[in-house]
């Protein structure tokens, strides 16, 4: 009876070594495999920063990036602007108006907008636009030797293909989050004066007082650094494409969700320290409330 | 066949105990392998046994995990990125599918390395592109094309006249033939072979095509898969001219020479049944 017994414990024993063992193992891997991670890009962003820094791009490669990147995306990111103010106005609306503080619609969609919806939107909407667009591409030309045909060729496919995207969405993006902010306060200013009948005066004037030029270009601020995180992650996932129509989609896809991550991230450290700056330059600063 | 005269002087490419090695699997072992200046030497060998990576480790575009390349007596792999981008000037590579740029027109992909590296006016870049679509065959209406509208042999050709535009030095062709028509084969072989006679160029040439392999070679060798290997055996199964492949003793040789799957059908499903 207790030899039994000891059987089993000493089964049951070498099951829960085993089991704690592969737990250790896939424990092991997946810190091995993140710092890896970690460490590519890395070198990869250390590569794209020294191009950056000693090589001119060539205006005949950057150019058509930049029309890809901005004039291409200009619609999408000028009807979700537009949008965007005109759903806060039917948001905030009713709220606003219990409180008897209708006309302050202006100040707190404009606010909204230009600090915070404006740039995390557009970014978003750009991180699938061009972000996977990009990844896509470049995956493409991993997986058919193009990248390697220009290696071959001489020419250095971290300047030749990733900088002139970086620099493009660098300049771009904050310029089409520009316009999204535009766009957005034409939108909302459209739906509360034009449909729900908010005093045009007062809602323009409560609009310049409560959102300063500080607020408006810490969004755009904000934006170029969700433009250099965009194009480093695309680029990146498109470099390190798997093979075949799997890994070029998988290659788009995660690039979609790294991007919309990274954005999130960086939104919040930004709005960190640019409250903190806003509170170090303006101490008694208007507040909306 | 075309003779050749190999100068006794140093090989143009030297690859020195190469191991090429991805993760847990080894593809190359211990490669050892002169190429004289002006040789048009072939790898013959069964898909996956590294034909590309020995080819890809030669113009240093996968580093070595273990050995040497040396490229007119320079080591690759210690070059930097400077260094190198000159020295890749000295090669044309032609790619298995082309590997043309999809954003580019035909000429602008002729182009490209003479763009790349500048020293040309728009002029003469122009009038060398053409001239280059003319050696290998295509009209000048080609150029404003791009190349999804191009079958697969005009393709190949414009990849040819691509590699061929900055006058290599050395010039490497993976798996040129394959995928197309038994006459559009013998043009590209014709195209190397053209090529060869024109200018004292290097040629190393990666196929599974007998009839390419004899047509062209100074020099052919053979690799193996390194799985198949047993102990102790050198992943060179044969080194010699293509009439010597004819007469060879290796059965592996002879199989893959005369097209026979052999026992290797066998072989294959013990691989896959040992998965399992």
């Amino acid at each position: 009876m207790s030899t039994a017994t000891s059987e089993v414990n000493e089964s049951l024993f070498q099951r829960l070594a085993s089991w704690l063992f592969n737990w250790c193992a896939d424990i092991g891997e997946v810190v091995h495999d993140s710092f890896v991670a970690v460490g590519m890009f890395t070198v990869f962003a250390g590569r794209l920063f020294r191009w950056l820094f000693f090589s001119r791009p060539r205006w005949d490669v950057l150019l058509p990036n930049m029309y890809q990147v901005g004039v291409r995306s200009l619609p999408v990111i000028a009807l979700t602007g537009t949008f965007i103010g005109m759903v806060l106005s039917v948001q905030s609306y009713a709220q606003f108006r219990q409180l008897g503080l209708e006309t302050r619609l202006g100040a707190v969609i404009n606010f909204s907008l230009v600090r915070e919806l404006g740039p995390v939107l557009a970014a978003t909407m750009l991180a699938g636009r061009v972000g996977s667009a990009m990844a896509a591409e470049l995956g493409t030309m991993r997986v058919t030797e193009q990248i390697d045909a220009l290696s071959a060729m001489g020419a250095n496919p971290i300047r030749y293909l990733v900088v002139p995207r970086f620099l493009a969405c660098v300049f771009m993006i904050p310029a089409l989050t520009a316009m999204a902010d535009f766009m957005g306060v034409c939108g909302g200013f459209f739906y509360s004066v034009m449909v729900l009948g908010i005093d045009k005066f007062h809602y323009l004037q409560n609009s310049a007082v409560f959102v300063t030029q500080f607020d408006l270009m810490s969004g755009i601020g904000k934006s170029v650094f969700f433009g250099a995180a965009i194009a480093l992650v695309s680029c990146y996932q498109g470099f390190n494409s798997d093979a075949g129509a799997e890994g070029v989609g998988k290659a788009a896809t995660s690039s979609f969700v790294y991007c919309f991550v990274m954005i999130l991230v960086l939104d919040l450290m930004m709005g960190i320290f640019l409250d903190s700056l806003y509170t170090a330059l303006y101490p008694g600063g208007i507040k909306l409330v | 066949m075309i003779d050749t005269e190999v100068t006794p002087e140093q090989p143009m490419v030297q690859v020195q105990n190469l191991t090429m090695r991805f993760g847990s699997q080894t593809v190359l072992k211990n490669i050892s392998l002169e190429i004289p200046a002006g040789q048009t030497l072939v790898i013959l060998g069964e898909s996956g046994c590294g034909k590309s990576v020995l080819m890809k480790s030669i113009i240093g575009l996968v580093p070595p995990t273990r050995g040497k390349v040396l490229f007119d007596g320079m080591d690759m792999a210690t070059m930097g990125e400077q260094q190198m981008a000159r020295v890749r000037l000295r090669f044309g590579y032609v790619f298995q599918n082309a590997a043309l740029f999809d954003s580019m027109t035909v000429g602008q992909n002729v182009a490209f390395p003479l763009r790349q590296h500048g020293g040309f006016s728009e002029s003469e870049t122009e009038e060398l592109v053409l001239a280059k679509l003319n050696e290998v065959g295509l009209p000048p209406s080609v150029v404003t094309k791009r190349p999804m509208e191009l079958s697969g042999g005009m393709r190949k050709r414009v990849a040819v006249a691509r590699a061929l535009i900055v006058n290599p030095e050395i010039l490497m062709y993976d798996e040129p033939t394959t995928g197309l028509d038994p006459v559009m084969s013998d043009v590209i072989n014709e195209l190397i072979l053209r090529t060869r006679r024109r200018i004292p160029v290097t040629s190393i040439v990666v196929t599974h095509d007998m009839h390419t392999a004899r047509r062209v070679a100074d020099r052919v060798i053979m690799l193996s898969p390194y799985s198949r290997l047993e102990r102790g055996q050198p992943q060179i199964l044969f080194d010699g001219t293509a009439a010597e492949l004819d007469t060879t003793n290796d059965r592996r040789v002879r199989q893959f020479v005369n097209g026979e799957a052999g026992e290797r059908l066998m072989e294959l499903a013990s691989e896959a049944n040992s998965e399992w």
